[in-house]
């Protein structure tokens, strides 16, 4: 099932091998790009929104994306969430090549694998709470029987079960975004792809939304947040900077805990 | 489902389009119901020659007395019997103008019928009191007379009128029978001052004597006369089949040895045939204009959807990222559609069964709501609502998840 990595990467520019990104840990790869390239076409002009990236993203691992507007970090989560495909390149998510499977598959992926939180917190809004919670499992081909069961449990998590039948109007957006990461936890994901989820959010907010992250990181979960804020993105473990579609550097930040 | 208003209105354009198919059929249906059986009444397996007064000369409108010769005669029906071996029962009759009086109340204009016992089998009306005419009332030429209900009612009200004498012109007839009424024709009234069907009977020979063929009539400074041999043939086809055919022949004879057209020929079956063929045209017109109703409500329900669907974008979005496949997507908004389309459809059939009767209410017109009118008109809407629900729940299910999350 696993292509031959070296034949997709021996193509490539030396200088593009050598920022090929691997924390090297033993842990099992969750998701893994060799040779990714997204080329979106505008006009008569092509648009390299992501030019041969390789990277593995590890059981475990805690990671941020920052680079200014249209450095191609959308895309990549993008890419990551099986939302779009690459147009070169192999991307695997736990072991499968995405590439072989149509889209049926993908969105069985999605709601098995994967859990999104998103800036504007995409709350369904005619559902309240537990039901908005519920949506990922609402998708699965065999969905779990204790359903609401861990969907209440993940509203108390969060500090919602007072409010299970509430509308998302009548939240305000931390509490969204709260609905919003339990929602992304309900199908108990590989990994957990999130979008400047505290970009409408104040500082207070924000923090405690990121405090729910590095809780959920302890707990294990495999965790890429995109964000174009410099002080957000060090709570990561390892920091992915991204410019013109490439990786520009991956640092580990030094984590110390907080107070 | 997210806005009442929006989704009512759509539902009206599937509920007036429904209710219309129904209502348009059934008042179609009655309508060529009530023909049919008017024609039926006549006898299917007969042919009925009448005679028709020839358009009047205008000239002779100045004269102050003229008798006119027209119409059927008794060598026609001689040469019916002789020419037509397989026709079963050719009955003659003669409408006779006398005003018909019990005591001190008057019929002024009745429809005197003077005819043979046949009569009663060939026209299939059925007896109600008493008896019809006989063999020997017809020998014996005597002076009976068999009422119609409206006679009866008119002159003797409630009581019961066999026995009793009746006085048609100067001499007096004893009731032997009533007959049951009929229904109204629209052949029923060829001229102006016909409107009557107070119809009585006499015997054909009684007619002969009292009366002669000789109908008088005078009004101011005028006397016309009208010499009528017989108004009426009334042939009983033994064999349906024959029927067309006997009344092809019909025809030729009376046109070969009438100079003038001073007859008609009258075929049920043809008329039925006839009716038929204009009920399936009125049919498919009636049709159509409901079906284009209903395509209309149809096509507002596939405008709304495609709104719904723009306006929903996000959420399309959202269930595809957190799941959701093409087909849920299709699901979900295929059931929105066919829910506005059957809700439409359900409220359509009951007004629409509701329409013939408020129609028949006002108007008197007759309406028949068949069984398959409401199940053909509510498969309709429904088909009609997966149909204009397929596209925009395609369109929904085939946007980019990445656009559609982008959407504001």
């Amino acid at each position: 099932m696993r292509n031959d990595p070296s034949a997709v990467v021996g193509e490539a520019p030396l200088e593009r091998i050598l920022i090929r990104a691997d924390s090297g840990s033993h842990a099992d790869p969750v998701a893994e790009f060799r040779g990714v390239e997204r080329v979106y076409r505008m006009g008569n002009q092509e648009v390299r929104a992501l030019d041969h990236i390789d990277l593995v993203f590890r059981k475990g691992e805690y990671w941020s994306i920052i680079g200014p507007s249209g450095s191609g970090k959308s895309t990549m989560l993008n890419v990551l969430g099986c939302l779009d495909r690459p147009s070169k390149g192999l991307y695997e998510l736990g072991g499968e090549d995405t590439g072989l499977l149509d889209d049926d598959a993908l969105s069985e992926l999605r709601s098995r694998r994967l859990g999104f939180i998103f800036q504007s917190y995409n709350l369904i809004p005619q559902l309240n709470v537990l039901d908005n919670i519920m949506v990922p499992l609402l998708y699965q081909s065999n969905p779990p029987k204790d359903g609401e069961e861990r969907a209440r449990h993940l509203a108390g998590r969060v500090g919602l079960q007072d409010r299970l039948d509430h509308r998302p109007r009548e939240l305000s957006g931390g509490q969204m975004q709260r609905v919003a990461i339990a929602r992304a936890l309900v199908n108990d994901p590989d990994m957990i792809l999130a979008d400047e989820a505290t970009g409408n959010l104040d500082s207070q907010t924000s923090r405690e939304i990121l405090n729910l992250f590095d809780e959920l990181h302890k707990e294990g979960k495999t965790i890429v947040f995109v964000t174009h804020e410099a002080i957000v993105s060090e709570r990561a473990e390892r920091v992915l900077v991204m410019g013109d579609g490439r990786v520009c550097e991956i640092r580990e930040t030094a984590k110390e805990p907080r107070a | 489902m997210l806005h009442k208003l929006r989704s009512g209105l759509t539902t009206l354009g599937v509920l007036f389009g429904t209710s219309s198919v129904i209502a348009m059929l059934a008042i179609g249906e009655g309508a060529s119901a009530q023909a049919q059986e008017q024609i039926k009444n006549m006898g299917s397996q007969n042919v009925i020659m009448r005679s028709v007064k020839p358009l009047e000369d205008q000239n002779q409108g100045s004269q102050t007395t003229r008798i006119l010769s027209y119409g059927l005669t008794q060598e026609d029906r001689e040469r019916v019997e002789v020419n037509f071996p397989s026709v079963g029962r050719v009955v003659p009759s003669r409408l006779v103008t006398q005003e018909a009086r019990f005591e001190d109340r008057v019929i002024t204009q009745p429809r005197i019928v003077a005819t043979i016992p046949d009569w009663l089998t060939v026209s299939g009306r059925e007896v109600s009191a008493g008896r019809f005419l006989t063999e020997s009332d017809m020998s014996g030429a005597k002076n009976v007379c068999v009422l119609g209900t409206e006679v009866a009612r008119d002159l003797f009200l409630f009581a019961n009128p066999i026995g009793k004498r009746v006085k048609l012109g100067a001499d007096y007839f004893d009731v032997i029978g009533t007959i049951e009424p009929r229904m109204r024709f629209d052949s029923d009234a060829p001229g102006a001052g016909e409107e009557t069907t107070k119809e009585l009977f006499i015997p054909l020979p009684t007619a002969d004597n009292w009366f002669g063929n000789m109908n008088m009539s005078r009004r101011a400074g005028s006397f016309n006369a009208e010499e009528v041999e017989l108004h009426e043939l009334l042939i009983g086809v033994t064999n349906i089949d024959d029927v067309i055919g006997i009344a092809n022949a019909s025809r030729e004879m009376l046109d070969r040895f009438h100079d003038d057209k001073d007859w008609e020929v009258v075929v049920p079956l043809e008329l039925l045939a006839q009716a038929e063929k204009t009920k399936r045209i009125f049919n498919i017109v009636l049709g159509s204009i409901a079906g284009i109703s209903l395509l209309v409500g149809g096509i507002g329900i596939m405008n709304v959807m495609l709104a719904t669907v723009t306006e929903r974008t996000r959420e399309i979005g959202i269930r595809r990222a957190l799941g959701a496949k093409r087909r849920d997507i299709v699901a979900q908004f295929l059931v929105e559609t066919v829910v506005l389309s059957v809700g439409g459809g359900l409220f359509g059939v009951a007004l629409g069964l509701l329409i013939p009767k408020i129609v028949q209410w006002y108007t008197d017109m007759p309406t028949l709501v068949t069984l398959e009118a409401p199940i053909l008109a509510f498969t309709i809407s429904a088909g009609i609502g997966v149909l204009f629900g397929i596209y925009p729940a395609w369109r929904a299910s085939h946007m980019d998840p990445v656009d559609a999350l982008r959407h504001e």
